[in-house]
């Protein structure tokens, strides 16, 4: 039995339970929802750690891998902060993106690993670990950031259809996102820190123009930027929620399609 | 300036008696009629209103007197012989009062007699006339003038018949079609709309421009859930926003500072009666940066519009006026207009009725129904007293008929003398009304 594919369907099951909340407004559809995520990433942990028991090794050493482990970051971050922000819609967002990200992973072929020694130690797991949950919190941002466009529209055109009712207030999204993308980016940044740390430690220098280096530099500043307009300028609402989303964008080609489309010295792992 | 259609001058009833009866008119100025610098001129105070009413009644050419005054009209209910001599005292008194030139209210005052007098009354009571279709203030507002009047002797029988099937019409009307809950939904629909855009309104702003009905009612509904927000309220005259801002307990700036205001206020809340716009957007928009692009929540309710649509397309400001609110309502709501037509209706109705209550009180049909009464009364007597005597002729039968007859004539004699004519400077309604109810003659 694979299974993998009953953490996929975990997921899969939640996803569609939160369709079910989004039409028919029921909270049992919200809980269930909830429940079956957690199903799904009880089973994932264990997974996981039997992974790391066998090899001894983080399992981020190709894209399936990397992308089986991102779900389970994504899944444990919106576990723990769904009850602490009262956005139950965001379920809708989050929960297909798990359901896709780990059937990506499914998808994709597990290469066996070539050991290599330097992708091992303590500062590799905090880097990954910790840059995987400050991505989850940013894509976390970027599901508010499109339900804010979504209500922010409502309230502007007067057609207070579908989603009217089933989006919270604007305020409460714009908290939310704001929320979510200063706890992104600090993990974000103390992500970045622990890989210039450990590179230091493998190469020798903390910085080598590697592209994934550049465009996460770049991400970094598209955050750094709408954190530093929302302090100052109070920039909020429509903007920061648009930022919020190409911030997304950004971090997704950085950890995709730098992968594909570029050359890198984490090529060797995030390729398969 | 456009005036509600049909001012036409009355029928005169049949003038066979002497002195007529008093006649209904109205004498008023709303917000359709007359725009808000006029109206606001034009207002009586409580204060006001009571002397009104007092100098008023004195004048022999109105008979009763009743004056409602809000900030949307003012209406002057009188009853009069001569309706024309009632309306060119009634200008003169404002003339006098108000000190403004009778050249310059002219135009925009309405007049009505007779039914459609009390067709205007009627629907004004039920909140037809308002700006807001509905708004349930109004009534309570009419029942005041109404109190004022009767306090200061100013209502007699035919005011005191009208302004009652004036409440129940208006109370029939609210419970029956669902003109009321429009009012009421909008201002809900208000509140819904704040709570998508700021989800806490606990602490929330509020800036109150100009002094309307529905506004107000607006307020109170957000009071319900607000704490510990500030309310400011800028009315074109100080004073009344002064009084405002006290009910409220809020504070009470002047028209000049609403730019001002913007900055600490999240949801502003207009009703003024001016014709061009009193908030633009080169108002709103340097704002925004200063209040750091918290959202600014704008509700228009006034007809005309007080502020420009395009402050909507400024970034985190929101803009809706009285139609879009409707909009709002009416995505899960059927359509209004067969309410207000169900309560047209109503009111054709109860003008009808009143009409005929009305004509009942001339003294002609008061004693035609009272000698219907008395010959039934006698007649049926008689049959019962010819039951337990059959010996008598057709003949004595016919001398008793006759005999009946005249009874009831001479019984009727004084009375009818004098219900046709009581007595100078006096108020037939009155005994016409005084002896419908003594024998109680019923409603046609």
């Amino acid at each position: 039995m694979n299974y993998n594919l009953v953490v996929i369907c975990c997921y899969l099951a939640a996803s569609g339970g939160y369709a079910g909340f989004l039409f028919l407004q029921r909270n049992i559809y919200n809980r269930g929802a909830y429940a079956l995520i957690l199903a799904g990433f009880i089973l994932h942990t264990i997974l996981l750690g039997l992974e790391y028991a066998n090899t001894g090794f983080l399992p981020v050493r190709n894209l399936h891998q990397n992308l089986w482990f991102i779900g389970w970051v994504l899944a444990g971050v919106f576990l723990a902060v769904r009850p602490r922000i009262r956005v139950n819609i965001l379920g809708v967002f989050a929960a297909p993106l798990i359901t896709l990200i780990t059937a990506a992973a499914f998808v994709t072929p597990n290469a066996p690993a070539q050991a290599q020694p330097e992708l091992a130690g303590f500062w590799l797991v905090i880097h990954v670990v910790v840059i995987f949950t400050g991505e989850a919190c940013l894509a976390l941002a970027c599901g508010t950031g499109i339900l804010y466009l979504i209500q922010e529209r409502n309230l502007k055109v007067k057609k207070h259809r579908f989603f009217f009712k089933r989006l919270p207030s604007l305020d409460l999204l714009d908290s939310a996102g704001y929320t979510f993308v200063a706890v992104g980016f600090t993990a974000l940044t103390a992500g970045l820190i622990t890989g210039f740390i450990y590179a230091h430690q493998v190469w020798g220098h903390f910085w080598s123009w590697d592209p994934k280096e550049v465009w996460s530099g770049i991400t970094w500043l598209i955050y750094a930027a709408l954190l530093h307009e929302r302090l100052v300028a109070g920039w909020r609402g429509r903007r920061a929620a648009v930022l919020a989303i190409i911030g997304f964008a950004a971090m997704l080609f950085t950890f995709l399609g730098v992968n594909f489309l570029l050359e890198g010295h984490h090529n060797a792992f995030t390729r398969w | 300036m456009h005036l509600p259609d049909g001012s036409p001058q009355p029928e005169k009833p049949s003038t066979e008696s002497t002195p007529e009866l008093p006649e209904l008119g109205i004498l008023g100025i709303n917000h359709i009629s007359a725009p808000v610098e006029l109206r606001e001129c034009l207002a009586f105070s409580d204060q006001e209103c009571r002397t009104a009413v007092q100098e008023l009644k004195k004048r022999p050419e109105i008979s009763e007197i009743l004056i409602i005054s809000t900030c949307n009209r003012v209406e002057m209910l009188f009853t009069a012989q001569d309706t024309n001599e009632a309306i060119k005292n009634l200008k003169a008194y404002i003339t006098e009062t108000k000190s403004v030139e009778e050249s310059r209210f002219e135009s925009s005052l309405y007049t009505y007699c007779g039914s459609m007098a009390v067709k205007h009354l009627f629907r004004v009571a039920s909140s037809l006339d308002s700006m807001v279709l509905g708004e349930p203030q109004i009534l309570g507002q009419v029942k005041a003038a109404y109190r004022n009047a009767v306090n200061n002797r100013g209502t007699g029988v035919i005011l005191n018949r009208l302004l009652h099937k004036a409440f129940s019409v208006a109370k029939r009307i609210r419970s029956e079609t669902g003109i009321g809950d429009r009012a009421v939904s909008i201002s809900y629909a208000a509140v819904e709309l704040a709570r998508k855009i700021f989800g806490r309104l606990e602490d929330k702003a509020i800036l109150l421009v100009g002094a309307g009905e529905m506004a107000e009612l607006a307020v109170e509904h957000l009071n319900r859930i607000r704490s510990t927000g500030a309310l400011y309220v800028a009315n074109r005259t100080f004073e009344v926003g002064v009084d405002l801002a006290r009910r409220f307990s809020g504070t009470a700036i002047s028209f000049g500072e609403i730019g001002n205001t913007f900055k600490s206020a999240d949801i502003i809340i207009s009703s003024t009666g001016a014709p061009e716009y009193v908030i633009t957007r080169d108002q709103v928009r340097p704002v925004m940066r200063q209040r750091k692009h918290r959202p600014l929540f704008f509700i228009d309710i006034a007809v005309p519009r007080d502020i420009d649509p395009a402050v909507n397309r400024i970034d985190n400001a929101y803009v809706y006026d009285i139609d879009d609110l409707q909009d709002v309502i009416e995505e899960n709501a059927e359509s209004r207009r067969s309410e207000s037509e169900k309560a047209e209706r109503i009111i054709e109705e109860a003008v009808l009725r009143f009409d005929q209550w009305y004509e009942s009180l001339d003294a002609v049909p008061t004693i035609k129904q009272l000698r219907g009464k008395l010959d039934a009364i006698l007649d049926s007597e008689l049959k019962k007293t010819l039951q337990s005597m059959d010996r008598l002729s057709s003949r004595d039968i016919q001398a008793l008929e006759r005999m009946n007859e005249a009874v009831v004539k001479k019984i009727l004699h004084d009375p009818a003398r004098f219900l046709k004519n009581p007595g100078s400077h006096r108020d037939k309604s009155l005994y016409i009304d005084l002896t419908r109810k003594i024998f109680n003659l019923e409603d046609e």
